[in-house]
């Protein structure tokens, strides 16, 4: 599917071009070089301090790298170097054409607003200025991630861990954006909320065609969404490719062994 | 002078000059807030500290002073804000707003229209309108330089969503000269249509938070709305009760314990004015008052 993607779209959205970022001697991140393209879901995969997370803020602009650059095709079909971009425009971006989903919801969402404002916010962000429409999108958007619209007046304070974290997912694809980056999106779920979300996201992904960068210890999830996995280990990319081939046929010993460390169902 | 241990008007010379020159960059940009090095005043904070900075700072002798508290020239604080200048200052004071070139107002605009020749001065408690949404100084700098305004429709949102309208009643927020949102301080909502296109100069000194912001003469201010849930000014469906004003907004005032209550301007010298023209309300004492003359004369 990836291939194909790839052949449809012979423009990559996304480019990162030997990224790396070193918090004085300690080198988090070095040389990450790697292309995705429109509706392609890419797992960045390692244990703790592997610079999975540093990895994905370098993507998304939050911090400046040290070395390299990303790119990014703009909806205009330009492609930029994200360290070019204003703070206006980088922001801007942030809340159209991306997606920031965090491990921990509140962290992404307004505990204390009710939930429709949470996923309206964005909408009223880029200028709606009608309540009517507002409402109805963002009801309409709590159906899709499967919440209860009766539930649309309430803060998010009063939901649980997994609906939280699905209306953190509805709140960031409201705009319709095009790359949403996620940080273990299911860390702290139990097993079957995951289950739950995770076939969610996987229907949504390509419903909508998005491209995702999902940032996981668990390879299970990465197995379920991902159509390629790059592995992590101190800060490099030691091994990429698509996601079947990595899991199922480790190369390096480090993927070895992070693959028969999953416990066999 | 009455007080020659003070400076005129109590400030020294160079903390006022230091004032002028925020109010003059807080003109230059409507609606921008400019941080200031707020002094300690011989008040407490909360007591109007900001304003009264700002009224010391552009003061003249020739000045003619006016102070109102909630519309009331006869509260404690708008007698001791103008004592204060009284005595340090020597400043005439009045309590009729045709006749003041400055008045210093906490949380209403006078019901008499202003002219050119007129400063209002506000005191702000809280100038940051989107404090409450977003607790982070940094964040809510950030978001007034790059007008990211989204957050402020939340707020709006809420109110609608929870209470069917948009039930915010003071602080009311607006957009300034089409650029920055601004809190008007806790004004009832019924005087934010008298801030758009104002003949008279608006200052606003926030002492605690140490900011003064401006609105130039004759500049926009729009009331944030939604186009299904547009802005609508706020008033007790009642004629004032000692001058039947119509049109003027009203306090009400409690006058028993079994559920009792009067409503009348809280603009004192408009309502006078009013009374002293022969307008009498249904509770006006007027009648009384004549009655009372008749037999003494008599």
């Amino acid at each position: 599917m990836a291939d194909q993607n790839a052949l449809e779209h012979d423009e990559p959205l996304l480019v990162a071009k030997s990224l790396s970022k070193s918090y004085g001697r300690i080198a988090a991140c070095r040389d990450v070089s790697f292309s995705l393209y429109p509706g392609e879901v890419l797992a960045i995969v390692g244990e703790s301090g592997s610079g999975k997370s540093t990895l994905l803020q370098l993507l998304s602009g939050q911090l400046a790298a040290s070395g390299g650059h990303v790119s990014y095709q703009m909806r205009d079909g330009v492609t930029r170097d994200l360290a070019t971009l204003g703070e206006a425009e980088r922001r801007f971006l942030f809340r159209t054409d991306w997606g920031f989903v965090h491990q921990d919801p509140a962290q992404g969402l307004r505990m204390a607003v009710s939930a429709g404002a949470n996923v309206g916010e964005r909408l009223m962000a880029v200028g709606w200025n009608h309540y009517g429409r507002i409402r109805d999108t963002a009801s309409d958007w709590l159906t899709r991630v499967e919440i209860d619209v009766a539930r649309i007046d309430d803060a998010p304070r009063t939901y649980s861990g997994g609906m939280r974290q699905r209306l953190q997912i509805a709140r960031n694809l409201v705009t319709e954006p095009r790359l949403v980056f996620m940080d273990e999106p299911t860390g702290g779920l139990d097993v079957s909320v995951q289950a739950r979300l995770l076939d969610l996201l996987r229907s949504l992904v390509a419903e909508l065609n998005l491209a995702v960068i999902i940032v996981t210890h668990d390879l299970a999830v990465a197995r379920l969404l991902s159509h390629r996995v790059m592995v992590m280990k101190g800060g490099r990319v030691i091994e990429t490719g698509l996601t079947d081939q990595v899991l199922d046929d480790p190369r390096e010993p480090y993927t070895q062994l992070l693959v028969s460390s999953i416990l066999p169902p | 002078m009455n007080a020659p241990a003070y400076n005129f008007a109590y400030l020294d010379e160079q903390t006022k000059r230091m004032i002028r020159r925020a109010i003059l960059k807080a003109i230059a940009i409507p609606g921008y807030q400019v941080p200031f090095a707020s002094r300690e005043m011989p008040m407490p904070y909360g007591w109007g500290t900001g304003g009264v900075q700002v009224t010391a700072a552009i003061l003249g002798p020739q000045d003619v002073l006016k102070v109102i508290d909630q519309g009331s020239d006869d509260t404690t604080n708008a007698i001791s804000i103008r004592k204060f200048f009284a005595k340090t200052a020597g400043v005439a004071t009045t309590t009729a707003t045709e006749d003041a070139t400055v008045i210093q107002t906490r949380h209403r605009i006078p019901e008499t229209a202003l002219h050119e020749n007129q400063v209002l001065v506000y005191q702000v408690p809280i100038p940051e309108p989107l404090r409450f949404l977003e607790p982070r100084e940094t964040e809510t700098r950030r978001m007034h330089a790059l007008a990211e305004y989204g957050l402020m429709h939340v707020k709006l949102y809420e109110d609608i969503a929870r209470f069917g309208h948009i039930a915010t009643a003071y602080a009311y927020p607006v957009k300034v000269n089409a650029r920055y949102v601004m809190d008007p301080s806790p004004t009832p909502k019924f005087d934010n249509p008298k801030m758009d296109n104002c003949p008279a100069l608006q200052l606003f000194g926030a002492g605690r938070e140490k900011r003064i912001y401006a609105i130039p003469p004759y500049t926009q201010v729009v009331s944030l709305d939604f186009e299904d849930h547009p802005f609508e000014p706020y008033r007790f469906n009642a004629p004032c009760a000692l001058c039947a004003a119509e049109n003027s907004y009203l306090d009400e005032i409690v006058t028993d314990d079994k559920g009792g209550c009067m409503f009348v301007c809280s603009d004192t010298d408009f309502c006078e004015g009013r009374q002293a023209a022969g307008h009498h309300g249904s509770l006006s004492a007027a009648p009384y008052k004549e009655k009372a003359q008749e037999k003494s004369n008599g």
